[in-house]
Parts: structure tokens; sequence; C-alpha cells
């Protein structure tokens, strides 16, 4: 069992050390692309054995080697691949080498393809480390690493221009990169204190003896330690008010955000707090688990309000990511990990599916994003219709697809607890998330055909790339079925929780709720924007102009606000200090050479080669010395 | 009226300041050799003084130095002297420097 924890985990960095031999220069080369698929496909297979072996026999715990000892210290390479780590492992390597097979076909005409492929595979090799680690070391290794390769897909296409943040929110590629590196750095420190302080209080990171020991330690730690990790988790899964990167980074590749920003990266911080349970379960912490479960609900319903009139394809996509990513996070804090858990999975498949659609969108439209520009794609781009449809009805929470079963279930705990208003604000975000996703499909895929008076000609992606999302498709259909089979595998790991009777009793009623607000958003939107003729979309100039869809469009203007009163002081300070660093610190070093270089300088003077003027100076040194050494004398 | 100790260093000092005066206003190299002579003597004469002053022999053995290193002195700088002025066709200062600092 060993070498195949070793060949799931590797696998994805072969492929992109390959990849990196075609690096600078060398042109496109199909090879990588499929070298690095199929490496990824061996880590999937892999992950799909060490599930099985799991189910079987338990969970495996390897360790490589020793990686840091010193002193006391002492921090071995090790992976744990237990029920959660494999479910992790297993929905990451499949949502990845989905991904890679899309963009084999949605790169292909990347001058810089084989440089994608490599950071690609790095992610993925990053974000295996970052579930399958054993200890918190090798966790906040994994989760540098994905930020950084996140950071270098996001600005992939780094050549791209600045333009004016009215004009473009994320202004270019290079920008957004650096301001989702920045921010998560941020949010880095908070875990990084939280790692310290569980070093500094048990002496030890592994998660076996840590988990053991918090029972132990006083409730003030505690809460510092649930708080530090958790500023980790909102950085990387853009929890408010870390969340603006996460619409901006949509600048990467589609298939970048499909797998980083959507189904596995943003997934880190939901996978931390589950991964964290035993110290979030604590009935210490129970105030920080509550303040998680509201901010998650909070994300949610704030994410889907600017998803209902953003216009950009992907930003709908990724704000929708946002508002799933809260429901995650108020499933975990209402101490439901395995919902949560479950919730992550199929948002991955079904999120991931929707992702790549409107990549193949974005293709079809020469990289268009605005889908006021779309509408009627049907006839030309069927299989993406179909895969669209199948991701929204699932992100909608329809029966049937695996939606219903996850956010039903997370909707229902909220109830379960009692915590009314986390589960009122839940379904009605149920049916925003129902009318946006309904919105952005009517808005391309029906009414009229807007994009042919601009000129597009839309064709479908390659064939071979639209089989290849099959699975995915497949999973957001038929993932929820196997709800009661994941329950019994994953609570051998996490805490069993279970509804009430009370619960229990009422919960056809509370999904049927959620079901009809649902279809109702759907019917709207479908009334609002699938019309032809008569009956088509037209825009809305007076409502376009009132408060709240300005609100809305300029993301309540947290932007904005992070602008004004965060970079620009902190721009103006650095400036400031950038003119005290020149007159200070340059100007004492400076000086000091400007000296030597003066004196130099004067002095060259005495040596005009006038052997009478030498001697001059001879015989005033002479006297000099004469006169110091009679006055030493003197004063004794 | 004796003449004592004080005299001769007096005769020294006063010989040597002449020689160092001479060494630093003279432009001619064959006057600061003069100067720098009347400089050694002017040693000499203190050295001899304050030899005889004591009972020593030392000072007057040094003054026997002096007058043998001046002399090995004297004639390799006037041989370069010699050369000098084939060069340069004067002896002045001025003109035979080439450093320009």
């Amino acid at each position: 069992m060993e070498s195949l924890v070793y060949v799931a985990l590797f696998a994805p960095f072969v492929g992109s050390m390959f990849a990196g031999l075609f690096f600078g220069n060398a042109p496109r080369n199909a090879i990588t692309g499929w070298v690095a698929s199929t490496l990824l496909f061996v880590s999937f297979l892999a992950s799909v054995a060490l599930a099985v072996h799991v189910v079987h026999h338990g969970s495996v715990h390897v360790t490589m080697m020793d990686w840091i000892s010193a002193g006391d210290l002492s921090i071995p390479f090790g992976f744990l691949v237990d029920e959660v780590s494999v479910t992790m492992m297993v929905v990451v390597t499949l949502v990845s080498t989905v991904v890679h097979i899309y963009s084999t076909g949605y790169m292909d005409h990347d001058k810089s393809y084989n440089r994608f492929f490599s950071y690609l595979s790095a992610f993925v090799f990053s974000m295996l480390i970052l579930v399958m680690s054993d200890n918190f070391a090798g966790l906040f290794i994994g989760w540098e690493g994905v930020g950084v390769c996140s950071w270098l897909l996001v600005g992939f296409w780094y050549h791209k221009a600045d333009r004016p943040f009215e004009e473009n929110p994320s202004i270019s590629p290079s920008w957004a990169a650096n301001e989702a590196f920045i921010m998560n750095r941020v949010a880095d420190l908070g875990m990084l204190v939280g790692i310290f302080l569980i070093y500094w209080n048990i002496g030890s990171l592994q998660y076996d003896v840590v988990f053991a020991a918090m029972p132990n330690l006083a409730d003030g730690i505690l809460v510092a330690i649930a708080i530090a990790l958790f500023i980790g988790a909102m950085g990387k899964s853009a929890q408010f008010p870390l969340h603006t990167w996460l619409t901006d980074a949509m600048e990467g590749p589609t298939p970048v955000s499909a797998l980083i920003h959507a189904a596995t990266m943003v997934t880190a911080g939901v996978f931390l707090v589950i991964r964290a349970n035993p110290l979030f379960s604590l009935e210490a912490v129970s105030g920080v688990s509550l303040f998680i479960a509201a901010l998650g609900t909070f994300v949610a319903f704030y994410a889907a309000s600017m998803a209902l009139i953003a216009r950009d394809i992907k930003r709908i996509v990724a704000l929708s990511t946002l508002s799933q990513l809260g429901y995650m996070f108020a499933a975990a804090g209402l101490g439901a990990y395995w919902i949560a858990l479950f919730h992550l999975a199929a948002h991955a498949f079904f999120k991931a599916l929707l992702f790549l659609g409107a990549g193949n969108v974005m293709h079809a439209m020469d990289d268009e994003l605005d889908i006021f520009k779309m509408g009627g794609l049907k006839k030309a781009m069927m299989g993406s219709y179909i895969y669209m449809g199948i991701a929204s009805v699932a992100l909608a929470g329809l029966p049937i697809f695996a939606g219903f079963y996850s956010k039903d279930a997370i909707i229902e705990t909220a109830f379960n607890e009692g915590t009314y208003i986390i589960w009122g604000i839940l379904v009605i975000t149920a049916g925003m998330t129902a009318f946006y996703s309904f919105r952005q499909v009517f808005f391309s895929f029906h009414g009229e055909k807007r994009y042919e008076a601009l000129g597009f000609h839309p064709h479908d992606m390659y064939k071979y790339v639209l089989v290849a999302m099959a699975p995915l498709a497949i999973l957001a259909i038929s993932f929820g079925w196997f709800m009661d089979d994941f329950k019994a595998f994953i609570t051998k790991n996490l805490p069993a929780y279970e509804m009430s009777h009370h619960t229990h009793h009422w919960a056809w009623l509370l999904g049927l709720i959620v079901v009809i607000i649902a279809v109702a958003g759907i019917v709207i939107a479908y009334k609002k924007y699938a019309g032809k003729g008569a009956n088509a979309w037209k825009r809305d100039e007076e409502f376009e102009a009132s408060f709240i869809y300005k609100l809305l469009e300029n993301q309540y203007y947290v932007p904005k606000f992070y602008d004004e009163f965060l970079v620009k002081p902190y721009t103006i300070a650095s400036e400031k200090f950038w003119a005290i660093d020149k007159a200070v610190v340059d100007g004492s070093v400076d000086l000091i050479a400007k000296a030597f270089y003066k004196s130099g300088d004067v002095s060259r003077g005495m040596q005009n080669g006038n052997l009478s003027s030498y001697l001059n100076w001879m015989g005033a040194g002479a006297l000099l010395l004469v006169v110091a050494a009679a006055l030493a004398t003197a004063i004794g | 009226m004796e003449i004592g100790i004080g005299h001769y260093l007096i005769l020294a000092g006063l010989l040597f300041s002449i020689g160092f005066v001479g060494v630093l206003r003279r432009k001619n190299l064959l006057m600061l050799f003069f100067a720098t002579e009347v400089m050694l003597n002017a040693v000499n004469v203190a050295f001899t003084a304050i030899g005889n002053y004591y009972g020593d022999l030392s000072g007057q053995m040094f003054a026997f130095f002096v007058i043998a290193v001046a002399a090995s002195e004297v004639a390799v700088g006037l041989g370069l002297l010699i050369v000098l002025y084939k060069k340069y066709g004067s002896l002045d200062l001025e003109t035979i420097s080439s450093m320009k600092g």
C-alpha cells in the first residue's frame, strides 16, 4: 500500500517535471499535455485503489523520511491516508484528470502550452501534499505550494496590459495574481500563528498527537488556535472580508478557474476545518464554530446577491463558488463535518463541469465573457448546453441531482441545530442560486441570437474534450445517490452527525420548501431571459441606474473600499518611507563614499611631481610630529 | 666666557635650521644637496659635542659614520644629478617635474 501512496502523490510531480523539460523557448509540444494527463490518471487510479483499501482495511500511515529534526522539534515527512484524505484525493485527482484532458483542447493554440501543464501538474502535487500530510507543517507546505501555483496560473497571461478598474474590475492577470497572492499571505500569517501556538503548547505538529492533547489545554489557547487557523482558512477559501481575490482570479485560463478556483484549492479552507474537527467540536471553541457557520451563511447570501446581476460569465460562476463555500462552512461550523465534506465533493464535480462548460462558451465566443452579448447558443453548442444544464440543475439543487442531497442536508442541519436565521438565509440563498445559475444558462443558450449582430461564429469544443467531461456530468447527477454509503464510510473518521427525530419528521417539508423556492427561481429566470421575439429580454435602463444595481455591480464597494482605504494609504506611506530610506539610509552610505572620494580628490593635488613641494609637505609633517610629540610629553 | 655644551647645541640647531630652510626653499637640486649636507653636519656637531660632554666616544663614532654615509650619498647623488642634467639641461625642480596630480 505504501508504494500506492507514493504513486498517487508523485505521479503529478513527475508530470510537472516532464512538462518543465519543455520550458523556455521550446515550441508547443502535444506530448507534455498527454504525459501530464496520463500521469494524473495514474494518480487517480492509485487514489481509487487506496480508497478501496481504506474501506476494507482502514487508514494507511506512512513516514517517508525525517524532514525537520532539531532539538525537541521533530517533523517527519509523513502521509496519512484515511477516510477524509482519501476522499479529497479521489476528488482532486479525478477533477484534475478531466481538467488536464480538457486543457489539451482548450490551450491548444496557446504558445505557452508546455508551461501551462507544468504549472497545472505542480498544483495537483501541492494539493495532494496538503490533503495527505499527517502534520500541520506538511499541510502548510502544501498550502503555500497551491498558493504559488495559483499565482503562477492566475497570472498565466501576464503579458496582458492593465485596464482601468471601471472597465475591468480585475485590471489584468498579473494584477489579479498579485492580489490573490498578497491577500492569501495576510491570511497565512494567521494560519502560521495557529501552527506556532499548537507547537508551543503541545510540542508536536502530528495530527494524532495534537488532537489527543487538545482537550487538556486552557480554553483561551484553544480559542486562539481555532481563530488563527480559521483566519488561514478564510483566506484560502475566500470568505468575507478576504473574498475579493477569488472573482478577480478569473483572469486566469478557464481550466485553472475550474480546477483551482472552484473544485480544489478554494476548498482547502473547508478541508482544514474538517481536518481539525476535534478542535472545532470542543465545547470551549463553540463560539468560534458558531461564528464560522454565521460567516459562511453570510457569504453564501452575499455572494449570491452579487451573482444575480453579474454580466461576466466567469464571475457568475466564481460568485456561485463563493456562495457554495459559504454553505460548506455553515455545515462545518454547525458540526456536520461529513455533510460539509459531502457538499465539497459534490460541488467539486458540478462546479468543475459548470466552469468547463463556461470555458467552452468563451472558446466559442472568442473569449467574450459578457452574457449580454450571447444568447441562442443552444443550436451551435448542444454538448456544452447539456453539460451546463446538468451542472446548473445540480447547483440549483433539484431532486435526483447531486446538489439536492448535499445542499438539502446542510439546510436541514441548520434547522436541526435550531439556528433558524441561518436556515432562513440558506433557503433564500438556494432560491437565488437557482435563479442566477439559470439566468446565466438562459442568457447564453436561449433567447435571441444576439451574437450574430456582433459577428461571432460559435463552434463547439473538440469531441474528445466533451467526452472527457462526461465523468463529471455523471457524478454531478449521481453523486447524491451514494449519500448513505458515503456517510457510513466517512463517519468512521468524522463525527456522525444525526438529525433529531423532530427534524427527521419534517425533513420532507424542508426539502419541499427548498425545491419550490429553487424551481420558482428557475421559472423567474426563464420568464425573464429565455424569451424570443416579442418576449425577448431587453435591457432595463431604469433598473440598471438604481442604487441596488449599482451596489451589487460594484460588489458592495468592497474593492473600492480596499483600494481607497488600504491600497492608496499604503502606497502613500510606502512612497514616504521610500523617500526617508533614500534620504537617511542611502544618504549615510553615500556620504561615506563621497567623503572618501572628496578627500582623494583634494589630496590628489599634492602629487604634483614637484620635489620641492613634496619636501615642503614632508617638512610640515615632520614638524607636526615633533610638535605632537612635544605636546604629548608636556601633557605627560 | 667658557664655551659649554649649550653653545654647541645652539650652533647645531642654527645650522640645522638653515639647512632645513634651504631644503624647503631652494629650487635647484644641487643646492638641495648642499642644504642636506649642512643639516647632516649640524647633527655631527651635536653628536660630537654631546659625546664630549658625557665623556662617551659613541657620539664621535656616530659622527664618523654619518660622514662616511654622507660621502657615499653625495657620490651616488651627484652621479644622478649629472644624468638628470644631461636629460633635462637644467637642475631646476620646476622644470624637471613630470607628474601632474
